[in-house]
Formats: C-alpha cells, structure tokens, sequence
C-alpha cells in the first residue's frame, strides 16, 4: 500500500468515517475557492494617513530606516544619499523593474538583476506594505528576482503609498483580484518586517544574521494622496 | 437553621481535616456571619485528586461517588481549596462523561460547589470582614484555583477590608509553588527548585506574612520557608479573614 | 537524536546541578513571558485570534484527508512535486532520493523539527552527503553534536563561550588569534562561513510552519534570513512538513501567524515570512528548479479522533515550553526528546510510545501555565492525564507508587475507619511536633523533607472537634 493511501486511510479510519460525501467536498471546496477573511485587528485600519504613520512607526520599531519621498522620481538621490551616510559605496543591484528602469541613475553604478551573492546593497520594489506591523510584501518573477532580498548586505525598498494597505489580507485579495487565473501566488512571497537578526547566542539580539544587515524602505507618497 | 439560612456542606478537605482543622473553623465562621448554617457529613475523606492525577480513573469515581452521595442535596458545597473544588466542580462530570446517571449527578454537584473565597464573595457578597492584622501580606495564587476557577480578585478584595493589612504583589504570584500533589514525591528535586524560586519571590516583597488558599500548597511552601530559616508566617487566608491568627501558630512553626 | 526520556529523572537532576545552563534558564524565563505578555497587551483582538486560531486548526483536522488532497493538487497544479511518507523510514528514503537524482553532494538545510524527527543528517551522511545546519543555533549545536533544547531556541542551552569553543575548533582556517569576545563577533564569523555554503549548496531543505491547502503554498517563518537562503539558491528545494500542519486558505494562515510569533517571541511578526508556491517559472530570475514536499504522517494519523488529538492543533511556538515551571527548571535535554516541555511530554509518547517516554507526562505539577498560554487552545494538562490513565492501566508504574496510590485508596473509601484511626495518628504527631511546629525528617517521606521540614498537624482531627462541639452533621 502506498504511503498515501495507508496515510489517507489512517486518517480516515482515526476520524471513524470513509471519504468525505460529495456535498461536503464541495462545502470544504467552497470554502477555500471564496476564502473569508477571519478576524482582523482595527489598528491597520483607520485613514490612509493613520495606516502610513503607523506603518513607519511600526517599520522603525523592527529596525528599518525609514525615507518618505514625495515621488517616483525622487528615488535614485534617496538611494544615493542613504549609500553615502551610510559608507555604502556606489554600487547598487537594481530589480529589473519597469518603474525603476525608468529611473535616472547617473549618480550611481547600477546593474539590473539577481544576486549571486557578491553585491553589497540592493534595491527592489515592494509590491505592498502592511500598516499593522510595518512589514513589506515582495513577489518573486521577472520584476524582483528573491536573491536581492537576502544575499545583499543592505536592502533598500521602495514602496509606493497607494500599495500601502491596513491587514495583509488586503495584500490577498489584490494578488487574487490582478491575476488571471487560480495561481495567483508567485514562486515566493516575501514577508519583510525589518532587517535580518538573531538571538541564539546567550538570547542577545543582534542585527545581519544572514539576511540583510540593514533595510532602509524608501516611502513614496505621491502628491494629492490624503487619507 | 432557620428558613433564610443557606444550607451548606463543609467539604473539609483532607489536609485541613488532618494538619489543620483551624482553617475549616475559619471558614465556618466567615460563612456563618454571612448567613449560613453549616453542616459537615461524616462520610467524607477524600475529594480523589490524588488518584485522578495519577490515571487511577476507577479509584477517583469511587471516591466522587461516595463525595456525590453525601453532598447533593445541600443547597451549597464549599471547600476551603482551590484544587479540591476544582476536582469536584471541574472534573467530576469530566469523570463520569460515559455514564449518564453518575453524569448528571456530578454535574448538579459541581454547579453548587465552590471554593470558600469564591463562596464569600460572589456568592455571599461578603464585602469587608471583622477581622484587623498589623501585617504585611503577600499572596499566592495557587494554580488550580486560579486557572480551572478564576480565583484571582476574590482573596484580594477580602484581605483588602482587614485592617491594618497591608497586601504586596509579588511578581510572580501566580508561578506554581512546585508542590503539584504527588510531583513533589515523585520529582523531589525539581519540585524543591520550583519551591525556592517561588520562596525567593515571595520574600523579595519583604511582607512578613505568606497567604494562599490551598494547605497543600501552604505546607510546601512553610516546610521551605522553615528549613531555610525565614521567619515569614504562613498561613491559610481563611484564618486572616476570621481573624484567629493569635489562636493558631503559622504553618511549620511552633506556638512560640 | 536517539530518543533519553527513559533517563529523565537522572538527566533532571544533572541539570539542576549545571550552572551554566541554569544561567541560560534564567534568562529565558524572564525573557520570552514578558515579551509575550507585551505582545498580547498590544493587541485588544488577541484572545478572539486565538479562539479563531484553535477553531480553524479543530475545522482542518476534522476534515484533514480533504485539505492534505487539496494541498497536494495545487503543489502539483503549481509545478512542485508531492511526496508522502507514512514513517521516518519513508521519508528519509525519498529525501536521499530526490538529493541522489540530482547528483547532490552538499544540502543545507533551514531549521525543521520534522527534519530532527527523521534524524535527517545523520542518514543523509550515512550516504556520503553534507548536510549543513544554516540557522545558527541549529549550526552551534551540530557543531558540538547534540541535539537541540528547544524547538525554535535550539541554542538556548549554552553560553557565549561554548560558542566560541565550538568555532575555534571547527573555523580552522581562520586566525587562530582572532578575537571572539562579542556575540557580535561570532555572528560576523558564522555568516561569512555559511555564505559560502548557502551558495554552494546542491538542495536546500526546510521546514513548514504552515501548508495553504488553497494555493499550494508552504509557509516558513524566520528571524535570520537563512531558510531563504536555503530554499532559493540551490537547484532544489525539500519542504519536510507533517500532516497537521495543513491550513485551509491564506487568511486561515494570516489569523495563525497573527499568534505565532506574539506567542513564541513577543515579536509582532517574525523577520521573515515566506510562502513557496511550486518552483521556478519561466520568467522566474532566479529559485529553485524542483520544489518537493515531502509529507511525513509517522503516527499523527493515529492520534487523530483519540485522547491526544488535540495536541495537532500545536503550532510549535513553544510558549507552552517557555512558561513551564519544570522546563524552565531543567531546561530541554532533560527531556531526553527533541520535543521537551509540556507539548513535548505529549507528543513524546504519541510519537515513539509511552514505555520509552513514561516520566515526561509525570514530570508535571499540572499547574497549568502551558494550556493558559498556548495560542490554540490545547488542553494540555487533559492530555498528560489521558497518559498516565493509560499508564496506570497498562503500566508501567513503579511499585511503590502504586502501592502507595493504593494505599490511600484504601483508606479513604473507609470513612469510618480512616476519621478513627487519623484521629489518634494526628494527636500523636502533633505531641511530637509541637515543639517546632514541623519535622525535619518523617520516615519513608524522604522526598519531601530532603529539602522541606514537614508540618506538624494541630492535634485532633477538624472531624473529631466537629464532633466534640456538637456541630451540625447529616
């Protein structure tokens, strides 16, 4: 008997019933083709105003550093200045995102791409933000490659206010509602709440375990955007 | 007893009936002042705990059995622990979930039983006692009590209306004091670890008085306190609230 | 790690003795409670997530075989690949498979319980691979060859300078003059060595906290960054996940993490949350290009609808473990299974037999800090009674326990009798303990007054003075 048989069967005979009926196979299918959203707290509700300031107290309180731009366009001097404060270098690995291709670079040398490791600062374009607990959402695909989350020293995000929501089931719904199809989800789904740390030596809290050493989100609220 | 009197059952419990029969005096007369009229049936010795905790499962519903018989028909059961009227209100319909007849009893049993803080203060609403020590007191929660009844407010609303009682919280007054019944025999070293760190904690208040609602736990924690020499007095909360604390010695101590 | 529970008692007692991992106790139990209770404080919807949490895991488990099947055909519908392995055996067999097609010499892998419970590293060595443990505390202590002490702190044993020891004796090719002195220092010192692993690495392998039967998806959670690492650059990645770990759609996952880490760490979320859906596309830059998920069963099916079935509801966030008055006491290895503490002395038995594991559901005062705090409601002080019931039905119980349980019985089923003779019994005791009020030694009761003095009792009996004043009876 095949382990999936035996186990299937185990739980079943454990459960004391057969196969489940047809009527509850598409009850329980139901429920996951239309999911609901369980309870969710109130503090990422609010304006938008509330959900951004919450957000960037929330993305402090984890450790990132936090820039508001006014716009898209600001985005290449804000990188460049945060690399100087910080005696980054010059070099930045750039997601092959439309948005940032857009971008004037002139002050900086970048590359588009992934990572392969030996790329010091990296930055990506969020596809959301969570105001609940300060944490950004990047998709894996042709836009933002998973190595310039991680092997990078120093992580810069930008994330556009109008991607900025209260609860990540908001985050869902919208990667439900802009797909075509049933798979919806990328290869990965990156939840980033700060910069990487760790606390297995003696329970001492310390930042750069092997993630990122430093996130720094680049917050662009365009003009006009009131709550 | 007259008409108004509630009727109610002492479930003595077995350590106070042995090692300290004061508590359970204590608590006759605190139910007394309130109103009731006290009965306390013979045929009762052990509420089963013990073997519960030990999977003897046929032995406890012997003993709930006999527990079920003698008590049922008063109006109200009260026990002067926590643990005990957990067993009875808790666990009894817990034991006897196969067997409808025994279930039903059991579960009419456990809804008029309670611990005697419990019973005081929101049953009898019993808002201030008579009694005044010139203490400082810290208390501790005992687990069962405090997590199966919900006994948390009820001693410290009761200790708050003795005069001249001063009531410290300590950190961790709701940390298991390490006696857990029979773990205290079976792990011996681990229970007097769990015992100290409880005895530091409560010494860290500086109060000279330990109270608690359960004599299990008091007795654990006084045999620690006296084999390491502290002088604290500890004592069972009932006997503070009916003020007789000049008429029996601490737990662990002598007469002095 | 070969299962020690058997030796609990002994190991218990070293470990009260070691004073290093005493100071690592200490920490721990003023550190992660607090966190938590500050966590909780924050949230005012955090009692109502873990009701819905504990709902939707008793929902899932009820229709488990639906959920799992659903999981599996979205994994496959997504490009990954399903595998089912009914025992440790099983599973072990498919991951060397999976590694041997790929012609694998080097796997690194994120911190799994499952992977400890297939004892995984050590078969995968047997076969001439190397494995290598990428969260750090997992890396400390396969360095040192032991096993962990906690499932999501496997560290938490040791000070600062094990560490060190362990890394100087293994970093040989760095300066032997190095200065370790900092945690900081050891940090920078394992990141750069493992870098070059992660990038080097044939198959990753991880763990699950979660499975979404909706999409497919596996779920990890992480501080440090290095599942990710795991699971992204190598050609291969191995999901080893259980069958109870299955959720039905992402907010049912959203409402559990929302009471994961506030319940293991105090943290809001955890630094990393992933979720792997299938391997690489097509316009992917980069991932895995096989994604395996291997789904081990190893006698969870059996506790389902039994008297520990309620224990799949564990989401392993150890708050059970971090508020336990005798883990924190004697900390994990006592326990002498990778699962310690109150869930531990669970699942130990379920998992591998209560004959081997018999002390762990004993070694408890049933004071019931671990079900207050456990995010999902399991009732665990129920569940270590359902064990010793089948203890004292199928043994084995000591002797002298039983006896002694017996003896009691005995008596107190004979009011009677027991109020006439304890009448006298307390009398005597009290003649001659009145003098301290208390006895240093009493007999056979050696366990008690080894460290306590033991009460005197007043003197006569509550039901003998009852009886005397004419108090009112039935």
């Amino acid at each position: 008997m095949s382990s999936r048989d035996y186990i299937l069967g185990r739980i079943r005979w454990s459960l004391g019933r057969g196969a489940l009926e047809r009527d509850d196979d598409l009850h329980l299918a139901q429920r996951v083709s239309n999911p609901k959203p369980n309870l969710i707290p109130k503090r990422g509700g609010g304006t938008h105003k509330q959900q951004i300031s919450l957000f960037v107290k929330m993305a402090k309180e984890v450790n990132a550093t936090v820039s508001r731009l006014k716009s898209l366009d600001g985005v290449p001097r804000a990188a460049a200045k945060y690399l100087k404060d910080n005696d980054l270098g010059t070099a930045l690995r750039l997601a092959p995102h439309p948005d940032l291709e857009k971008m004037n670079w002139s002050a900086l040398e970048v590359t588009f791409g992934p990572s392969a490791g030996d790329d010091l600062n990296s930055l990506v374009m969020a596809y959301g933000g969570v105001a609940e607990t300060g944490s950004l959402a990047l998709v894996s695909g042709q836009y933002g490659p998973t190595t310039l989350n991680f092997l990078p020293d120093n992580h810069i995000i930008v994330l556009k206010a109008e991607d900025l929501v209260g609860d990540y089931e908001a985050v869902y719904a919208r990667l439900r509602r802009e797909s075509n199809n049933a798979d919806f989800m990328p290869r990965a789904l990156n939840w980033v709440s700060g910069p990487s740390r760790t606390a297995d030596i003696e329970q001492t809290l310390l930042l750069g375990a092997h993630g990122p050493r430093k996130l720094h989100i680049l917050l662009v609220e365009s003009d006009g955007q009131e709550g | 007893m007259s008409e108004n009197e509630k009727n109610v059952g002492l479930f003595v419990t077995c350590l106070v009936d042995l090692f300290r029969p004061s508590v359970a005096f204590a608590a006759v007369k605190l139910m007394e002042d309130a109103g009731c009229s006290i009965c306390v049936p013979q045929r009762q010795t052990c509420c089963g705990q013990p073997a519960y905790n030990s999977g003897d499962n046929d032995d406890a519903k012997a003993m709930a059995q006999m527990v079920i018989e003698e008590f049922e028909h008063f109006d109200y059961v009260v026990a002067p622990s926590g643990s005990c009227a957990a067993m009875i209100r808790v666990h009894y319909p817990d034991l006897f979930a196969d067997c409808p007849d025994w279930l039903k009893r059991a579960q009419a049993l456990a809804a008029k039983t309670y611990e005697l803080l419990t019973f005081l203060s929101d049953v009898l609403h019993v808002e201030k006692v008579e009694a005044a020590l010139d203490r400082t007191a810290t208390y501790h929660d005992s687990c069962s009590g405090l997590r199966e009844l919900g006994i948390k407010q009820q001693p410290r609303k009761l200790l708050d209306s003795v005069d001249g009682l001063e009531l410290i919280e300590a950190e961790q007054a709701e940390r298991c004091c390490g006696f857990g019944g029979t773990f205290c025999l079976k792990f011996s070293e681990i229970s007097s670890r769990i015992t100290d760190d409880k005895c530091d904690d409560l010494l860290k208040t500086g109060a000279n008085t330990v109270l608690g609602g359960d004599l299990g736990c008091l007795m654990n924690i006084a045999g620690r306190m006296t084999r390491r020499g502290e002088t604290v007095e500890v004592r069972h909360i009932a006997e503070v609230l009916a003020g007789i604390c000049d008429d029996v010695a601490p737990i662990s101590q002598g007469k002095g | 790690m070969e299962l020690n529970a058997h030796n609990f008692k002994e190991n218990a007692r070293k470990a009260l003795k070691d004073d290093d991992l005493q100071a690592s106790l200490q920490k721990l139990g003023s550190g992660f409670p607090l966190k938590r209770l500050a966590a909780m404080d924050r949230l005012p919807e955090f009692e109502g997530l873990r009701d819905q949490a504990r709902d939707i895991k008793d929902h899932t488990l009820r229709h488990l075989d639906h959920y799992l099947e659903q999981f599996e055909s979205r994994v496959i519908e997504t490009g990954g690949k399903v595998h089912w392995a009914r025992d440790i055996k099983a599973g072990r067999k498919i991951v060397h498979e999976i590694c041997e097609a790929v012609g694998a010499k080097t796997v690194t892998k994120g911190k799994s319980m499952i992977g400890e419970e297939m004892a995984i590293n050590e078969y995968l060595e047997e076969k001439g691979l190397i494995p290598i443990e990428t969260d750090l505390g997992e890396y400390i202590i396969q360095l040192r060859n032991e096993p962990p002490s906690h499932i999501i702190a496997p560290a938490i044993h040791l000070r600062k300078s094990h560490v060190e020891e362990a890394f100087r004796k293994t970093h040989t090719d760095l300066p032997k003059d190095r200065n370790l002195d900092a945690p900081e220092d050891l940090l920078v010192e394992a990141r750069a060595i493992l870098r070059k692993k992660f990038i080097a690495a044939d198959v990753g392998i991880t763990g699950a906290n979660f499975m979404v039967a909706e999409t497919g998806s596996t779920v990890i959670v992480t501080n440090e960054g290095n599942g990710d690492l795991t699971q992204t650059l190598p050609r291969v990645h191995i999901v080893l996940c259980s069958i109870e770990k299955v959720v039905p759609t992402l907010e049912d996952c959203t409402t559990l993490l929302r009471v994961l880490a506030r319940s293991a760490t105090g943290q809001e979320q955890s630094v990393y949350t992933t979720f792997s859906t299938g391997a690489r596309g097509e316009t992917d830059p980069d991932g895995p290009d096989e994604f395996h998920v291997v789904i081990l069963d190893n006698g969870r099916s059996r506790m389902l609808g039994h008297e520990t079935h309620d224990m799949l509801r564990c989401i392993r966030c150890s708050a059970c473990i971090n508020h336990c008055p005798v883990y924190q006491s004697v900390g994990g290895h006592a326990y002498g299974s990778i699962y310690p503490g109150p869930m531990g002395s669970v699942l130990t038995p379920a998992l591998y037999g209560l004959e081997k594991s018999c002390d762990l559901p004993n070694a408890s005062t049933m004071c019931g800090k671990c079900e207050e705090v456990c995010p999902v409601r399991i009732p665990i002080p129920k569940m270590l009674r359902s064990w010793r019931k089948k203890q004292w039905e199928d043994g084995p119980v000591p002797m002298v326990e039983r006896l002694g349980l017996n003896w009691w019985t005995w008596w107190v089923l004979r009011p009677k009798l027991y109020h006439r003779v304890a009448g006298w019994k307390m009398r005597v005791l009290a003649l001659l303990g009145r003098k301290n009020g208390h006895f240093k030694s009493f007999g056979i009761n050696k366990g008690w007054t080894k460290d306590r003095d033991f009460p005197a009792p007043e003197g006569k009996t509550f039901q003998q003075l009852w009886s005397e004043k004419g108090g009112r009876r039935l």
